[in-house]
């Protein structure tokens, strides 16, 4: 089975609103989910440069979906609910 | 409860990005009149409040304490435009750091005792028996306290075998401890600045962001602008609340506008190596104990409330102090910043000779965001000067008193204690041992107002954990206090 790939954005605009704190999951993540799932920091995902998209930092890529004003809690939903697609 | 990464936290960066950003635009004052309709255009969600013209409302009054000034005393007719040109006239941020938004505390209830619906209406009535103001009655079957008999006594909470009734704080006169904020009748929440020891701990509690720190963002972009050197001076807590090393945010602090950057860390190169033979000489006079004195909330809590504590605080100055001296001997007609992790060094800048203003880490965040800095990108380029590991570490808990105590020559008679923390009761605990004139629990005491130390300060970016971590990283890959020379020697 395919890895699901966490790319936390630890660029400038994202650290600052936020991401900051998401650091912890990179070592919630292996805890919790082995070698399911691989996570890293990224530098800018190229997402915040858009008209005023600071507002919606930070965020996260898990494999292609874009988690915007991510938290810890809503990134491990977002795990969680592609862990079970992925059992079925 | 400290939060830096709440909502509201979020949206007065969002702000402050906004403000930056008209600054640099063609239209300042226009641009910033328009800040709240940008965030909440015709039609848009309303996320937080009842209605948009609320939630603009509010936005407006964030605008206008990061503007620099105080909500309290401002008139809804006047524009944000007009606020925006006010505060680039001005000569000097004004006096008292903080101001509370009426519009965002209204929401908040007052502090008083409630019956929840856990309410039995049970046949043994408890709370009305305790009750000795007869505050309780009981409608449809179920207990009901009147407010204005009401004294707080907490006893019909203690008897309910039900605990259905409980006590509704109010979240900033909770965290504040000194008891100098209070919900008054008006509903909405006021400092009094006599009694506030500016520890910006109302700040991080406020659950709607309604306390805010009034910038001096504009004072110091508009010297940028008119050419002027203004140099930056990054307290030890910067480590690990931006992305990169600190020598890629010296450069990318530079690509802002900055004319230089030094680390405070040089000046608490000089704290440390004063205060350490100030503990030596105390000790020789048979003191009993001495605490530091390079935390500002602690110092004004020392002038306003713990008067008695005064003959055992180190006569040292700060490390911003040190190094403030130190720059503007090199040169005298810069305009220097101190760039900070808390509220309460904007008194300790206004009261200083050299210093000349404040710019929090959440500013300066804001201003990388605004002008587009990606600081993974920005070469590294080291400082004149680089600084001990142990002034390096004055930004965590522990870390002043273990820097005086690596710097002492003697240091077996050394014994450390903390206070990690200023709340009611390790007050209560300061206050004690300045009574007594004695502390059992050791002979240098440190004293830090925020929890974890200066990366616990209310404008930081990054949670104590994660900062504190990066910081002993930075630390192994410095060199020792007892290495360096002090070529300083300012008094
Ligand atoms: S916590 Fe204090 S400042 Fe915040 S809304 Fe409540 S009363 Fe107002
Ligand atoms: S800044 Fe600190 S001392 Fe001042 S009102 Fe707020 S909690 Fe109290
Ligand atoms: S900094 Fe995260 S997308 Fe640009």
């Amino acid at each position: 089975m395919e890895k699901i790939q966490v790319e936390i954005c630890l660029g400038t605009t994202c650290f600052v609103m936020g991401s900051s704190h998401l650091q912890e999951l990179i070592e919630i993540i292996p805890k919790r989910y082995n070698d399911k799932v691989e996570v890293s920091g990224k530098p800018c995902l190229g997402l915040c440069s858009q008209d005023c998209e600071y507002s919606q930092a930070p965020y996260v890529k898990v494999n292609d979906d874009v988690v915007s004003q991510a938290t810890v809690e809503k990134v491990l939903k977002v795990i969680e609910g592609k862990i079970r697609n992925n059992e079925k | 409860m400290r939060n830096n990464n709440s909502q509201a936290v979020h949206l007065k960066k969002q702000i402050l990005i906004k403000i930056i950003e008209a600054f640099f635009s063609d239209n300042y004052e226009k641009n910033t009149r328009l800040i709240p309709y940008q965030m909440r255009p015709k039609g848009s969600d309303v996320p937080y409040r009842c209605c948009i013209y609320k939630e603009r409302a509010i936005l407006k009054d964030r605008a206008i304490a990061e503007l620099g000034f105080s909500i309290e005393e401002h008139d809804e007719t006047v524009l944000l435009s007009e606020y925006a040109k006010k505060a680039l006239e001005r000569e000097k941020p004004e006096k008292n750091p903080l101001t509370v938004l009426d519009a965002a505390c209204k929401g908040c209830v007052p502090s008083r005792i409630y019956v929840t619906d856990l309410c039995q209406g049970c046949v043994a009535r408890p709370c009305q028996n305790v009750c000795k103001f007869g505050a309780i009655s009981i409608v449809n079957g179920k207990s009901v306290i009147d407010g204005s008999k009401c004294k707080n006594c907490k006893q019909c909470m203690q008897v309910c075998p039900y605990n259905a009734i409980v006590k509704i704080t109010v979240p900033c006169e909770d965290a504040c401890p000194v008891g100098a904020i209070a919900k008054g009748e008006n509903g909405r929440a006021k400092i009094d600045f006599d009694a506030c020891i500016s520890c910006g701990k109302c700040v991080s509690a406020c659950p709607f962001g309604a306390v805010h720190e009034k910038s001096q963002l504009i004072d110091i972009l508009k010297h940028m602008k008119n050419g002027e050197k203004v140099i930056a001076l990054i307290a030890p807590s910067i480590v690990g609340q931006f992305p990169g090393n600190i020598y890629q945010l010296k450069s990318a602090i530079k690509k802002i506008g900055f004319y230089d950057v030094y680390e405070v860390a040089q000046g608490a190169d000089v704290t440390t190596k004063k205060e350490a033979c100030e503990f030596q000489e105390r000790m020789e006079k048979n003191e009993s104990f001495m605490t530091t004195s390079c935390c500002a909330g602690y110092n004004q809590l020392i002038k306003k409330h713990l008067n008695d504590i005064k003959p055992f605080v180190s006569n040292t100055l700060t490390p911003m102090a040190y190094i403030g001296q130190i720059v503007k001997q090199k040169e005298p007609n810069a305009k220097l910043v101190f760039i900070s992790p808390c509220v309460a060094k904007r008194v300790e800048v206004a009261e200083d000779p050299n210093v000349d203003y404040l710019m929090n880490f959440e500013e300066l965040g804001a201003l990388f965001v605004a002008c587009k800095i990606e600081i993974l990108n920005c070469e590294e380029e080291r400082f004149a000067f680089e600084s001990s590991k142990q002034g390096r570490g004055f930004g965590v808990t522990t870390g002043v008193a273990s820097a005086v105590r690596d710097a002492s020559k003697n240091n077996d008679s050394i014994n450390l204690t903390c206070i990690n923390g200023l709340n009611r009761d390790t007050i209560k605990q300061l206050k004690k041992w300045a009574k007594d004139g004695k502390c059992n629990e050791g002979n240098l005491v440190e004293v830090m107002c925020c929890e974890g130390g200066c990366v616990g300060g209310n404008a930081t970016i990054n949670s104590v954990k994660i900062a504190s971590k990066a910081i002993n990283e930075f630390k192994t890959k410095s060199i020792d206090i007892n290495d360096i020379e002090i070529c300083q020697e300012s008094n």
